[in-house]
């Protein structure tokens, strides 16, 4: 194994773990202010929406806006069976089933 | 203290089957998305056991498909790894939500349990917390099945085998379909919704504008300072109106 590539795997390593790391470290030890915890409160629901909204609505590199994508035909049913049952594996199952019958049959 | 050790040798069995079962989900979409990587990383000239090293070291998916396209594209080291931690600094906001959880812990365990920070099981496990039947022990284990999953799925991927047909049993849709359940749990209430929305507008209209996952970031820290000025223009305008 080249030792540019052990090199590069570390430093990606490195700067990947030090941002997981730091607030756990620090932020448990500490009593953190009332507003801290409602913002932390909060991040969850931003993260998540910010996550997949952009993964089903957009696609390609430069992004572009594009809502015929079998992953927003998905999506829309898949939050009703989330929102109903609010079950995990149920929504997962469901999503996998619908998205493998909406490539092979629409796509 | 053969008591003591005795119910923490119980306490760990019953965190390993449950942090197990917990993290099917991400274990399989991590299959599909690392036979994928592993596939990609050998064709790019990695050996496998290049690899299980990025996968172990890094343990980051989007930024090691980054690192790939780079290293292929002919890059040098420096502007890769640059990259890798603006890919990866969203970490720091999940890493923070968690740390709520993660008090009284050792920071043995809190080092061991900081490497295994990902989106998914921040999601998975944050959700999990919520519930009274979540407790680091099974965060911790959920995130080290996952993280095999992983090591494992790119490394077979790396010997060339797409052991799973592209697209069979939906299998890619896994972790979009697990992100949408885990999301609706996390809005237990308005102002989660109005924060939810001003996060996915943003981020959706910022990943057209600017190239890379910055939108993320930006976006969620935005929406979350947000939702706590609103909170507490809403409290100061019922204690106005009491007056």
């Amino acid at each position: 194994m080249a030792a540019d590539y052990f090199l590069l795997v570390l430093g990606m390593g490195i700067v990947t773990y030090i941002p997981r790391l730091i607030p756990i470290l620090f932020l448990s030890q500490r009593e953190l202010p009332r507003w801290m915890v409602e913002w932390l409160d909060y991040i969850p629901a931003a993260i998540l929406s910010a996550l997949i909204f952009p993964a089903i609505l957009t696609s390609g590199e430069p992004r572009i806006f594009d809502i015929t994508r079998p992953e927003v035909l998905v999506a829309i049913p898949t939050f009703i069976i989330a929102v109903k049952t609010r079950s995990l594996a149920g929504t997962v199952i469901f999503g996998m089933f619908l998205y493998w019958l909406v490539e092979k049959f629409f796509f | 203290m053969q008591i003591i050790s005795t119910g923490h040798r119980i306490k760990w069995w019953a965190a390993i089957k449950d942090g197990v079962v917990a993290a099917w989900p991400i274990c399989l979409g991590y299959l599909a998305i690392g036979l994928a990587f592993g596939v990609i990383a050998q064709k790019a000239g990695l050996h496998p056991l290049e690899i299980g090293l990025m996968s172990v070291m890094v343990y980051a998916g989007s930024s090691q498909f980054i690192a790939i396209s780079m290293l292929a594209g002919g890059s040098a080291i420096v502007p890769i790894i640059v990259t890798t931690f603006m890919v990866n600094l969203r970490h720091l906001l999940m890493s923070s939500s968690l740390s709520i959880y993660l008090k009284s812990v050792r920071s043995g365990w809190l080092a061991l349990y900081a490497y295994g920070v990902t989106d998914e099981s921040f999601a998975l496990n944050l959700a999990r917390f919520r519930n009274d039947d979540w407790d680091w022990r099974r965060a911790l284990v959920l995130n080290h099945t996952t993280n095999i999953a992983w090591i494992g799925s790119t490394i077979a991927g790396g010997f060339g085998g797409q052991f799973i047909p592209q697209g069979a049993f939906g299998i890619d849709y896994a972790l979009i379909a697990m992100f949408i359940c885990l999301f609706i749990f996390h809005l237990r209430g308005n102002i989660y919704i109005l924060v939810a929305i001003i996060a996915g507008g943003l981020a959706v209209g910022l990943s057209l504008l600017i190239p890379g996952n910055s939108y993320i970031i930006i976006s969620s820290t935005i929406a979350a300072t947000l939702g706590v000025l609103f909170r507490k223009f809403q409290l100061s305008r019922r204690v106005e109106g009491k007056d």
